[in-house]
This record gives C-alpha cells, structure tokens and sequence, in this order.
C-alpha cells in the first residue's frame, strides 16, 4: 500500500494537518503536500478512468506532465474540471472529484469498453461510425456526446477574478531550476534586467531531489544561497507559481501566474496572466522522463522512476513498501538508493542494458545489496487496480517470463526528453541527440527577434545536459550568451564545480521486451490519457499514416489535456521503428502554447462583467436610465431605443414617442452624432475631396446635408456640415462613424495630401447635443429665451451662436424627422442640466424624450436613408436616389471614378423606392423581393430586398424602403416578398417619401 | 447657467491597493499646428511660459501645462473656468499663423491613481513600461488602457494622472477600481 | 506579436497599440484614369514572402500614419519611416540589401 513515510517530506510542515475531501471521502495532508502526494499517503492509488476504455488509472508522474490525475475541483462557482492533481497544492477545505467514471471509481460501467477494445482500435471513430447512416442521429452522436470529455463542465459563472500585468525585463528566465538560478545570478551580476518564473512554489527543480554538491556544499545549500542572494539583488525580480505559458515574436512571453488557487478565501484575483516583453529569454525548462512501453504500464502503482523519488523525497511518501525498478539509464538506480535511504524496500533492478559496468551509480546500488538484474525487462504487470508483481523476461526476446517478483510498485525510467516547448513555440528548431535518445534544441536555429538577433537560448536539462556539472556549465554559458545578446557584459568568473558522476550511456528501449507480440504491445500504453497503445500506433503505420502529424489525429496520440509531454518521443519512435526509418525523418509534431493548460478566466483578464467591454455614455446617460430607457448598442454608445412607462409595451412606447413628436414636442439625445472640425485655407478643397457634394460654395451660417463614399464608389458615412467661417466647418458624422470618419480624413491628410493646409479635430464628446423636435419647438425655444429662434433669424438648413435659457449654444436647424426641428449643442458639462431645463420649460408644450427607434420611423416615414440600413458597403449614392448629392461640376472626389466603372453605372443594378404593403402588415425585415423564373441552381430570381421596415403610427400602415431591380420605372407595381411559414407579403412599389413631400412641416 | 459637471461628479475609490479618484474639470485646449514654428510653441506655452516639451514629454504644474502630443499637436492645460480667455490669448499668439486652437475640456475625463501601488495598477492594463527606473516625471504617454486611449503622466512620485474620453469615463474608472482591488498588488516596484 | 517603433513620435510599443493599413507606398489613380490603372490602384496588392513595405497608424498613440518595411516570413523589421514620401529611404533599402541579397519588390531591389 501506499502511505506516508516516517522520514524525509522536504516539503511538508507536519505541524499543519491538512483536511480536504476526495469523492465524498475525507482524508487528512499536510501542508506543503500536493493533492497527488496527499491521496498517495492515504493509500488512495487509484485516481480516475480513462477517456477511451475507462481503465483503472493512478497516478504516473509528480508535475505538469501527469496524465492521469485529473479531477473535478471546487463546486459551485469556483468548480473547474481537468485540475491535475499532481500540480494542485492542498488547502484546507479542498474538494475533489474524479472524473469519468459511472457510477463510482471502484466500480465502473464503462470499463466494458476495455473488454472491447479490440471492436475500438485507432481510428475507429472514422471506421464504426460511418455506416448505416440512419445510426448517426439516434445511435452514434447521443453515444459520442455522453463519452466526450473528461470532466464536467461548471454549471455556475466563475466566481473569482483575474488579471493582466504588463511587464519589461531585458532578460527573462524561464524556469527555476539549478540552471535557471544560476544562469540568472551570472547574468545578473552584468546590472541587466533579469526575471525569472518558476512554476512549482518551490525553487531548485529537480536538483534539491536527486542531490549531489556543489564546491563541496550540497546542492540544497547552494539552490538556497542563490535564492537569497537573487533576492537581495535590485534588478533581479523572482517569481514562483508562474509558468512561462508561451514564447511568441519579437521576445513576447506569456506567464501564467497562480495567486489564489491554494488559498481560496483570500481577496484578490485567482491568476495573473504576465504580459512580458523582454530583451531575451532564456528557457531553463528543465525535462520530462520518458515512461517505458510494457504490458501492463498503467495499472496504479506504476509510476516514473523520478516521480517515486519526488514523493518519498519531498513528501515522504512511499508509494509501494517493495518497488521494482525498471530502466534502460543510470538515473532509475537514483530511485533505488532514494527509496533504500527511505527505509523502503528494492526487490530488483531490471536494466534493459546488457552492460552497466561503468556506472557508479549501478555500482552504488549493488554495493547496498540491491539484486541489478542487466539485460532484463518487464514482460507483464501483475494486478488490476494496483500493481501485485512482475513478470521479468529478457528485453532481446519475445516476453518468455523468467521469473516472477512481487512488489507494490514499479519505478520506470525510459530516459529524459529536454522541455523544449518554449523554445520551440516561436520557431526554434530541434537536433536529434542521439545518444542521449532525445530531441534538443538547436542553438544554430533559434526563434528570431525584431532585428533578426536569435532571442532564446536554452540552458540545462531543458538543453539536454542532465548531469549536475554539465547543467551549471551550461547555465553560465547560456548567461554569457544572453548577456552579450542584450548588450551586457559579464566578467570573467569560474564556474561552480559539482561532483561528476561517471556513466554508463543509455540504451534507447522504446518497446519491452524488443519483440514483445501483439497480446503484449496492446496493453502497453503510450498515452494513459487518451488510451493510444503501442498497437495503436503500428496500425495506423500499417494503414499509411506516414506523418507524426497524421497518425496523432488518426489515433488521438497527444491530443490529451497533457499534449503528450509523457508520449509524444515514445509514440513516434514505435512510429518510426514502424515505418523503418530514423526518427530524427519522423520529426515531431507541433508544440504550440500554452505549455500546460491556462485558465479561460486569465485569458480574458479583467474583461468581464461591468469591464467586458467599454461602454460609452452621453452626459444625459444616467436620465435616460432613471426614465425608463429601453437600451440599445450604436457602435459602443449606449442610446435609448424607447423610453419605456410603467405598464406599457416596448412598441407602444415608441409609437406614443412618434405621436408625440409629430403632434407636440419631442427631445433627442443626439450627442452621440460625430463633430469634426475642419480648420485651414485649404479645407474647403478638402471638403470638395470627401463629400460627393461641392462644399466650398457653402456659405459661413448654412448647413448642408452631405454624403461620403470610399475609394470604391461606395457610400460609408452621411451628415450635415456646417460652415462656421472661411476656413473652418463643422462635420457632423453618423453615431457610429465619427472615429471612422476622422480617422479618414486624417488618413488622406498624412499620406496622400500631406502638402494641403488642413487641420481636424474631433470634437464629438465636447458637446452635448439635443434634437428638439415638433410643432411646439420653437415654443419651448422661445420661453427659455436668450436667441431669436424664428424663421426670419434662423432659417432652415442655418446655424447660429447664442444663449439659449442661459446655456452658451450653438444652434443647427436642420431636420431629420421632417418636423420642426433644432439640433442644440451646449458643452457636455452642462448637458444634463440643459436637458432637463428643456424637460422643465417643455412641461406645457406636452414635451417628451424619444428614442432610435422614434427616431426611425420618423426618417423612414419622410424616405430618409440610414447608413448601415440602405446601406451595407455595396450601395453608392446613386442607388439611393441621391445623384442630387453628387456634385457633377467637380473634377474629383473621393469615389468618383469607381462610380464611372461599368458596374456602377449598370442601369440594372437595384435602387431605392418606398413599398406599401397591400394588407397593411409590416414586410419581415431583410425579406426579399421574387419575380418571375428560375437562376442556374433552380431557385427563384430575386428582384429586391428590404432595406427599412416598420409600423407607421402616423399612417396606421406597415412602410417600408427596399432596393428593386428597376424599382423608380416601376412605380405602382406590386411585388412580392416570401415571409416566414408559408406567408407571402404583397407591396405596392410608391415614392419612399410617405410623409409631408412638400416639406411643409419643417420648414416653418 | 448650471455649474458645469464631470463624467463621474468626482467618483472616487480608496478601499483597494491604491486610491483612485476622478478629477475636477479640467481646462483642455487641443493645439493643431507645427510645433516647430515659434508662434505656435508660443502659444502651446501660453499658460506656462517657457520651452516647448519635446516628442513624448510635458510640463506641467498643478492646473497649467503643455503635453507633447504629436509632431502638429499639443495639449494645453489650464483651470475650466480660463478656457476662453486662454483660448483668446492664443488666438492673440498665432496670429495669421496656421493652426486650429478648440476647447476640449468637456470632451475627457481625467483620474488619479495614488498610493505605493500605483505604477501596478496601470501597469495591469497600459502595455507601457512603469517601473520607476524607466517611467519618470516629465513622460507623458499617449498608450491603450484596457480597449479604450488614454494618456498617463507622473503628476507626483506615487501619483499617476489618466486622461480619457469623457464617454469612456464610467469604464475607465471601473477598469482602475478592478486593477485596484484588495489583494492584488504585484509587489514589484 | 510585434513591436514596432513609430518614427513621428519615438515610441517603441506593441503591436496593440498600432493598426496596419495595407501595402505602402500605391499611388492614387483618379477620374480620367484607364480601367487598367484603377484595376491596379484599387485592387492589385503584393503578397510577398520575404520583405515587405506596408502602412502602419499608431492609433493609440501620436495617431500618425507610417510605413514599415517588414520580412513576412521571419517577421524581422528593417526599419520605419514617415508616410509623407513616395520612395523608402535609400538606407533603409542598403540595409535590406544587406540582410537579404537579391531581395525584390514591385519595382524596388
């Protein structure tokens, strides 16, 4: 059984018993325990199923790359799935849950798919569920639905917050480790900007376990000595709990840092997501040890041969009190001698070696009594739901088992593969090693920077260096590379010394035994958590996936939560062995970031909720929103679509608005209308250029309506100008267009007219402007006094300064509802109070405020167009019935030559008109208009479609503009317009002016 | 007339890492004109006499200044209720000088964000460098804050100052009071 | 994601904070043009793999427009320049020159 050790826990404060809770059960930690390590002292071996068969599974690893303990945690609004148990510090009051399985852990329905599994091999997703066809929707996709996933997903928002920090450090190191540390204190001391991210809360990675010295001091010692003296350096930040999740262009990393997840209740955000630009970067990542592929390698108990140390050395956890050691290197004996000082037991060492003569650290094991077994492998893993023994065979034979030993646990070691994610994230490139049987990076193809210059340089294990010496060598030479890459220079100093092992080279094993049958190589898993096994891999060789790329998709092999840090080198090696070619030909597949899986929350940072995203809000806003508003998004703005009373519906609302407004006096937040000033000696040329129409022979106290098209003839913004002098106007744009549209204008200034003397200015959000509409308007203008408001004093399509009830404004009569009408701008300080005194003077006059919604219908019923309504980046003015706009004396203006292209000027191209439908219903919006015949694919023709549609409580009828092929020849024609549910919308083709044609009502 | 009003009427926030406040109305005056020509550094420095700033910096002191805002553009500051006054007086100084001088006071909003923390907290939503050794008095920085522009300087050690959008102002201030929230200071200035 | 520098201002920030415009340095074909010219102006961009000569705007910043000459595949920036010319500077084309021999675009080399 597994349990907790008297001696060693590294880690732990035994002082500080720890509760949490595990599938209903409550067990006790300690703090400084994982959860992995706290289940394993509680004798608690199996952790989850697996996806595919639901096999029993514990766990294999100690760090991020652990593939099967995975585990729902939290409930409610903190629940996340997928928490790998091995990463996952315990607090008190932690809850947890394995996944995928029904009903319990112990007892799993699903595991029947194991009996299946050869009706399951690779690729059976393509193969079973293609035939009969019928199956698919009541048989094979319910089935997929309720197998996919691992977890479950929340059912509750996330309840905690998250953040980003945008930082800057001239060298970043990735990777607290040995080489991390010491390549930061050499670089450091060169006065660069170093940071360096460790992702465990613990410094010294690996070489706090597995030992050694230092200048004759134990590596413990020296990791502690170079934390505290980093820590003291000015220039040098440390951070732990942060992983370096991405390396991206031009020196852009990602960490992901982890603040609350061990301390649940405390305030403040839950991840920090660490937006880094540095000068370079440095990837100390360290490596993974590779499992080794046996019959039987994923029954609870087995585990990596360094993770056994992990537990018993920093945790004090003895997985299993007899444990078999199974290697094909000298760093599983470290386990063996580990366990030994634990006080645990080592029944053998298989070695697939034939000859471990030269390793001290093989000698070292037989010196302390330990049965080195050389040339021998794993044949078989005895037991079900946790390890009972091993059947021994020779590794060069077929699996004749030789002897059979009983133990608890089995320790494996495969080798190790170099971390080299980071490197190869933005383009680094890797070497096949082959000694060492492991991919590295390849100093002469690193990723590239802003200039050029090679931005990452790797050090230690993560640069396949995995003895103690050749690390801290590494670590200074990387530093002095770095160094020099960033403009630093660092003096000459020794490097630290450590004790050299002496080896014995690995032996690369990627199948036990070498000639293990098909019952074997099918219960020797690659990846636990995807279930893909050796016989997966070779089938799908044989069925000529030839890419890495392919065969991953076609059997899922590292497509796991994990991406394959334990498989990916062990699968496409049987891959190449398969294919009969080297592996370096085999390559790898990808590896993209994040290096482990980052939370949605940190991703999105502080956009969410109230934040999500910016919302822009009139001086009026907070009125509109005590009186009923109705919200609707413009662009970011905010604007009333209705003021909406007590009792009423959100139509009714909106027809009382228009009533209102025709009938006595409405008011309209207009202050989300762009304002553009247009100043210098050339803006009246400027002007000519933008618009369609001729704007310089405007005169100073007059308006006129103008239209804008793009390069490509099209129309993209309208609006009333106003000429304030000789040289200065006044551009009102559409709400959504006033960023656009200055940014237009400046564009053509800066790079195409940059000699012309104009200058703009976006004056949008200096005013705030109030549309006071209706017959009583001039009344309501009148008592609160202060300018002559007449028509003699202020004529339509004129502007004038004054003071209106003690507000400096300016005043625009213009009309866009086809009443009586004045566009009042005061500064935006003061427009609360000024809507409100119009409110308080307009009391007797029956004043009411209206929304967009008012507001279109009263455009639509005067045959306005709306930009983004008859418009849609296709239509030019013409379309619209606005060549009047379009100045025929100017030479040029923006749009003008794509309007003379033969398509624009197709006589057969849609244009605008009004339509009145026959039964006075209202036309679907978007519907389209059918005539007579078929096109080439057997579907009726179209000959319109609906631009603007709406209930006109002026007219009592549905109204509505649309764009018709030859629509102005077709007047009085009825057309159809197919609807939803069989019904059909007849319309009568009529002038799109439904209201006032003579303009008398606003020209009073 | 009514009393002129902020965004926010002064919203503020003090229960987090650091303090956030929005200030009083503030008097704005975009200066378009190349800002190489005598008459118009003259009149950028109208309200604080002395040298133009040069490309990224400002000068300014309590309620008057001139912020380097682009090569043809500055920012002059000066007390809300000045504005015309100052806007004539530059009028005065440009002289047939080409230029377009307009009162923007209204058209932004402005915060201050004191406290130890401070640098921290913008540096949670600028992609700009604050550590102090990089981000010193006298930078005035146009940069993104979150979705929306914005433009910080150093008012005061621990003492940044935020000008935005008027219409954003609501977002703003609620992006400062999320980045401020207790328990997240980073610890790293 | 990149990092540019912005010659108008000086500032060296993310790519965040700019927004690209398409290729550099067309030229405007108006009214009176031939339907070959326009067909170009309007619609024929280059799609090189290699060096590149595009429009940025610092739009959250000085709010001007510049161009970059960039390297499509390996994202290396040559170097920036204001919007208000016809041509890169000849140094900046010595220096492409000089990182990528025989490099050619429309009808610059």
């Amino acid at each position: 059984m597994s349990t907790r050790l008297n001696s060693g826990g590294r880690l732990l404060d035994k002082a500080r018993p720890v509760p949490f809770s595990f599938n209903g059960n409550t067990f006790s930690g300690f703090a400084g325990d994982t959860l992995a390590s706290a289940l394993l002292a509680n004798d608690q071996l199996l952790v989850g199923r697996s996806f595919k068969y639901h096999r029993p599974r514990g766990v294999v690893a100690s760090g991020v790359e652990e593939p099967n303990g995975l585990v729902n945690m939290g409930e409610g609004a903190s629940f996340e799935p997928n928490q790998r148990i091995t990463t996952t510090e315990l607090f008190d009051g932690l809850k947890a849950e394995s996944q995928n399985h029904w009903p319990s852990l112990e007892f799993d329905v699903g595991a029947i798919n194991s009996k299946l599994a050869r009706f399951l091999p690779a690729g059976f997703y393509y193969k079973m569920f293609m035939y009969p066809r019928a199956f698919w929707k009541h048989v094979y996709e319910p089935f997929i639905r309720q197998s996919a996933g691992l977890g479950k997903a929340p059912t509750e928002t996330d309840g905690d917050s998250y953040e980003h920090f945008y930082h800057f450090c001239d060298l970043l190191i990735i990777g607290g480790g040995v080489a991390g540390l010491q390549a930061a204190r050499t670089a450091a001391k060169s006065g660069a900007r170093v940071t360096v991210l460790e992702q465990t809360a613990h410094w010294g990675g690996r070489a706090v376990v597995d030992g050694g010295a230092v200048d004759g001091q134990p590596v413990t010692e020296y990791v502690d000595g170079l934390v505290a003296e980093l820590g003291a350096m000015e220039n040098v930040t440390l951070r732990t709990r942060t992983m370096g999740a991405g390396v991206y262009d031009h020196g852009y990393v990602l960490g992901y840092e982890n603040l609350r997840d061990h301390t649940p209740d405390a305030p403040g955000p839950r991840h920090r997501l660490w937006r880094i630009r540095a000068g370079h970067v440095i990837t100390a990542t360290g490596a993974i040890e590779r499992p080794l592929s046996f019959a039987g390698n994923d029954v609870p108990g087995v585990l990596l041969a360094s993770a056994i140390r992990d537990y018993a050395v920093n945790y004090g956890v003895s997985v299993g009190k007899r444990t078999v050691v199974v290697t094909n290197n000298d760093d599983g004996y470290r386990t063996a001698l580990a366990l030994l000082e634990a006080g645990q037991s080592v029944p053998a060492i298989l070695d697939a070696r034939d000859d471990v003569e030269g390793s001290s650290l093989a000698r070292r094991a037989s010196d302390s009594g330990i049965t080195v077994i050389p040339g021998h492998a794993v044949a078989k893993v005895k037991g079900g739901k946790r390890v009972e023994g091993v059947s021994v065979c020779r590794q060069n034979g077929s699996g004749d088992v030789v002897q059979e030993i009983a133990c608890e646990a089995i320790a494996m070691s495969g080798g190790w593969s170099p971390v080299v994610h980071l490197w190869s994230h933005c383009g680094g490139k890797l070497t096949w090693d082959a000694e060492q049987a492991c991919f590295r990076p390849d100093p002469e193809r690193a990723p590239t920077g802003d200039a050029g210059q090679s931005f990452v340089t790797v050090a230690g294990a993560a640069n396949g260096n995995f003895e103690l010496a050749d690390i801290l060598e590494d670590a200074d030479a990387a530093a002095r590379t770095a160094a020099k890459a960033i403009g630093h220079t660092i003096r000459k100093s020794k490097s630290p010394k450590a004790e050299r092992e002496e080896v014995a080279p690995l032996a690369p094993v990627w199948l036990m035994p070498a000639n293990a049958g098909i019952e074997l190589r099918s219960k020797a898993w690659l990846d636990y958590q995807n279930d893909v096994k050796v016989s997966d891999i070779q089938l799908a060789a044989q069925e000529g996936f030839e890419s890495v790329e392919h065969a991953k998709r076609y059997t899922t092999l590292g497509m796991a939560t994990d991406q394959g840090k334990l498989s990916n080198i062990n699968g496409l090696a049987i891959l190449s062995d398969a294919l009969d070619r080297p592996i370096p030909q085999t390559g790898t597949t990808t590896f993209r970031p994040p290096y482990t899986p980052i939370s949605m929350g940190a991703i999105g940072g502080e956009a969410r909720g109230d934040v999500f995203q910016p919302l822009r809000r009139t001086p009026m806003h907070d009125w509109h929103d005590d009186h009923g508003a109705d919200w609707e998004p413009v662009g970011h703005w905010r604007r009333p679509y209705a003021f909406v009373r007590d009792g009423e519906r959100v139509k009714d609302a909106v027809y009382r608005e228009v009533s209102n407004t025709r009938e006595n006096l409405g008011l309209l937040d207009a202050s989300t209308l762009g304002k553009l000033i247009v100043k210098g000696p050339d803006a009246p040329k400027f002007l000519d250029m933008m618009y369609t129409n001729m704007m310089s022979t405007l005169k100073p106290g007059k308006c006129r309506y103008g239209l804008m098209c793009s390069e490509n003839g099209f129309l993209i913004d309208d609006g009333v100008v106003a000429r304030i002098d000789e040289d200065t106007f006044l551009c009102h744009t559409t709400t959504g267009g006033a960023e656009r549209i200055h940014q237009h204008m400046e564009e053509w200034l800066q790079t195409e007219w940059w000699d012309w003397q104009v200058y703009v200015a976006n004056v949008t959000e200096q005013y705030a402007q109030v549309a006071v509409v209706g017959p009583n308007a001039r009344k309501v203008l009148e008592k609160l006094g202060g300018m002559d408001v007449s028509k003699e004093a202020l004529g339509f399509m004129e502007w004038a300064d004054g003071e209106i009830g003690g507000f400096k404004a300016r005043v625009y009569r213009i009309s866009f509802s086809g009443e009586l009408s004045y566009e009042i701008a005061v500064d935006a300080g003061h427009g609360l109070a000024f809507w409100e005194a119009l409110m308080d003077a307009g009391k007797e006059f029956g004043v009411m405020p209206y929304g967009t919604e008012c507001l279109h219908i009263m455009r639509a019923e005067k045959g306005f167009i709306m930009i983004g309504d008859e418009t849609d980046g296709t239509v030019i003015p013409q379309d619209l019935g606005l060549s009047w706009a379009i100045s025929k004396k100017k030479e040029d203006f923006l749009g003008k030559r794509a309007q003379e292209r033969r398509h624009m000027a197709d006589p057969k191209r849609w244009k605008l008109v009004g339509l009145e439908t026959l039964s006075g219903a209202v036309i679907p919006d978007g519907a389209y208009a059918i005539g007579s015949g078929k096109n080439a694919n057997g579907q009726k023709n179209v000959i319109g479609r609906v631009t603007s549609t709406y209930y006109s409580p002026t007219l009592d009828m549905g109204i509505a503009m649309g764009l018709v092929l030859e629509g102005p020849d077709r007047m009085g024609e009825v057309i159809e317009f197919p609807g939803t549910e069989g019904a059909t919308f007849k319309a009568r083709i009529v002038d799109p002016v439904f209201y006032d044609r003579e303009g008398e009502k606003q020209n009073v | 007339m009514s009393d002129p009003v902020t965004a926010l009427n002064g919203a503020t926030f003090n229960a987090g890492i650091a303090s956030v406040a929005e200030v009083p109305l503030q008097g704005m005056i975009t200066l378009r004109g190349d800002l190489s020509a005598a008459a118009i550094q003259k009149a950028a420095t109208v309200t604080i006499p002395g040298d133009m700033p040069t490309a990224g910096r400002a000068r300014i002191e309590g309620e008057n200044g001139v912020a380097w805002m682009s090569p043809d553009e500055a920012l002059v500051l000066c007390p809300y209720a000045d504005v015309s006054a100052v806007l004539e007086k530059m009028q005065k100084t440009l002289g047939n000088s080409r230029a377009l001088a307009v009162d923007v006071s209204d058209a932004r909003a402005s915060f201050r964000i004191s406290g130890p923390h401070a640098r921290e907290v913008l540096a949670k939503l600028c992609p700009v460098d604050l550590s102090p050794a990089v981000f010193t008095s006298g930078m005035f920085r146009r940069t993104r804050m979150a979705q929306v522009p914005a433009a910080i300087w150093l008012s005061d050690t621990d003492c940044l100052q935020v000008i935005s959008f008027r219409s954003q102002a609501q977002y703003v201030f609620d992006l400062l009071v999320v980045a401020a929230q207790p328990g997240s200071s980073v610890d790293l200035y | 994601m990149l990092i540019l520098t912005c010659p108008v201002c000086g500032v060296t920030a993310e790519e965040t904070e700019f927004h690209g415009g398409g290729e550099a340095h067309l030229k405007r074909h108006g009214p009176g043009s031939s339907d070959e010219n326009f067909e170009e102006y309007l619609f024929m961009r280059e799609n090189p793999r290699g060096v590149h000569f595009e429009r940025w705007r610092h739009v959250y910043g000085c709010g001007k427009w510049f161009h970059a000459a960039r390297c499509t595949t390996t994202l290396e920036v040559f170097g920036t320049y204001p919007a208000q010319t016809y041509e890169p500077p000849k140094d900046l084309l010595a220096k492409i020159s000089k990182k990528r021999p025989g490099w050619a675009w429309r009808d610059l080399a």
